[in-house]
């Protein structure tokens, strides 16, 4: 794979980590008004997002083995911006739905962020283990590709979590910043689609 | 709220350095506890007993006159007792965040047959008030662990009218940033019975003060704002009482809030309603809370 494409996969993967953490830190903010700031509801959060992560890791590393391409790799991250939406849109009326009717504060948490963020949050877990085959191109090289790509993806997390909380969110609304993150998904994601697809040698 | 340097040094110290502390005079430490939220120590100094949730900066939530229990000790919980000159006779109050109880403990003695609603989140701060503030729910005082959102939300659904509303879930190192939002406010409202007063204790400094009496004008209107090194917002349903209104409120319940050390010369002058924030200060919503960045060093 050319250096330019193999950066664009650590691009892909590093913004993905950004993403997911941006909407973890968030999520707390988007439960607060209907089930508070007590532990419980990070225990949800986090929770959710942890299961959430794991299977990720597991369907893409799945995924993988057929006929991989950065195209696909590019789909999951428009498929991780796509299943953002709900949270946006419909955000809102689901959680009060699930307050009017789960009145115990961990479990109605819990619930709540299984439903809106476990799809984005899953989606984006796939991201990690198919990139690392895009860019495993021998046996004995495969650890340092792995090495690096979980670095740029940790890092991406990182910087997700420090820019949303100490100054996205005193620049922007909660809608704002998802739709921001959204649009630089698909501008990745549509760009990566753009360049003639290279098969990556099995 | 404020303490002498060499307080805080003392206090410092005596975290410090737990044997320095048992021979410091001034300071007795009473018990000091690692909660779900934060850290709690219970002290008595200058015969005070008093609640503090950090150890760095002696913030004080709540104290208690050792010598003159039924004497309110801070400022800001004498300025909330003008909610009475506004409805001088509530018969459901709702007091969200407890503290030592200071508040409900003063409601009980004042209004017996007042039926009470405290809500605080953290069951340790529960379990301290009644052990060492001499916090004693009567029969008709409820007491919710719970988030104070939460609480509201939740009464909204049911339909539940207060005829008083205290705000006292917030100190100076923290702010609960979704019971800061107009949105939640305007639950707040929305259990306010006719005539129902709301009394907010907040921000008299800081950046977030504009923001605060923005979110608080854009729900309400017209508030009183009364101001120390705390200021106390309060408002009632149905239009605020005229100043003849609540004089003759303040003469009637002058023998009857003495014993507090609330003292109507001292707290009249201080109703007045309250303006002066800039018109294009950004309001407090669920979607933009930055409350405790923007409460920080300016």
């Amino acid at each position: 794979m050319p250096p330019l494409r193999q950066l664009l996969t650590y691009l892909i993967a590093g913004w993905s980590g950004y993403y997911v953490m941006a909407i973890e830190l968030l999520s707390g903010r988007i439960l607060a008004p209907n089930f508070g700031n007590s532990i419980y509801v990070w225990g949800g959060i986090i929770t959710v997002f942890m299961v959430a992560l794991s299977v990720g890791y597991l369907v893409g590393g799945q995924l993988s083995v057929f006929a991989p391409t950065q195209a696909k790799l590019a789909a999951l991250l428009l498929a991780a911006a796509a299943a953002t939406l709900p949270i946006v849109m419909v955000g809102e009326p689901v959680l009060d739905w699930i307050f009017n009717r789960v009145h115990d504060p961990r479990y109605a948490s819990l619930l709540a962020s299984s439903t809106l963020f476990f799809v984005p949050t899953a989606v984006s877990g796939m991201v990690s283990p198919y990139a690392v085959r895009l860019l495993a191109t021998n046996l004995r090289a495969t650890g340092r590709s792995a090495g690096l790509l979980f670095f740029v993806s940790t890092f991406g997390s990182a910087a997700g979590t420090i820019l949303t909380s100490f100054y996205m969110v005193l620049w922007f609304e909660i809608n704002q910043i998802f739709i921001g993150m959204i649009v630089i998904s698909a501008l990745i994601g549509l760009a990566t689609m753009g360049f003639r697809d290279v098969r990556v040698a099995a | 709220m404020s303490v002498s340097p060499l307080r805080r040094l003392a206090w410092a110290l005596a975290f410090a350095a737990p044997l320095a502390a048992a021979t410091d005079p001034g300071i007795e430490v009473l018990h000091r506890e690692r909660s779900l939220y934060r850290n709690i120590f219970v002290y008595e100094e200058d015969g005070l007993r008093c609640m503090s949730f950090t150890r760095t900066t002696v913030s004080r939530q709540s104290c208690l006159s050792l010598a003159e229990p039924s004497k309110l000790v801070f400022n800001y919980a004498r300025m909330m007792m003008a909610a009475f000159y506004l409805n001088p006779a509530p018969r459901r109050i709702l007091i969200l965040g407890l503290g030592g109880g200071t508040l409900p403990s003063t409601f009980q003695r004042l209004y017996p047959s007042a039926a009470i609603d405290a809500v605080e989140i953290d069951p340790a701060v529960v379990r301290v008030a009644r052990k060492f503030f001499a916090f004693a729910p009567g029969p008709d005082t409820r007491v919710f662990e719970e988030d104070g959102r939460v609480f509201v939300k939740r009464m909204q659904r049911k339909g539940t009218q207060y005829d008083l509303i205290v705000l006292d879930a917030f100190d100076h190192e923290y702010i609960p940033e979704h019971m800061l939002t107009r949105e939640f406010l305007l639950e707040v409202k929305s259990l306010l019975a006719d005539r129902g007063v709301l009394a907010a204790n907040t921000f008299s400094v800081s950046k977030l003060y504009d923001h605060e009496s923005a979110t608080y004008y854009s729900v309400f209107g017209d508030f009183f704002g009364l101001k120390q090194n705390n200021r106390v917002i309060l408002w009632r349903s149905g239009g605020l009482p005229s100043k003849s209104d609540i004089a003759r409120n303040a003469d009637r319940l002058e023998t009857k809030l003495a014993p507090l050390g609330v003292d109507k010369t001292w707290l009249l002058p201080q109703i007045e309603v309250e303006h002066g924030w800039p018109p294009t200060t950004r309001l407090l919503t669920d979607q933009f809370s930055p409350s405790n960045l923007l409460n920080g060093p300016q």
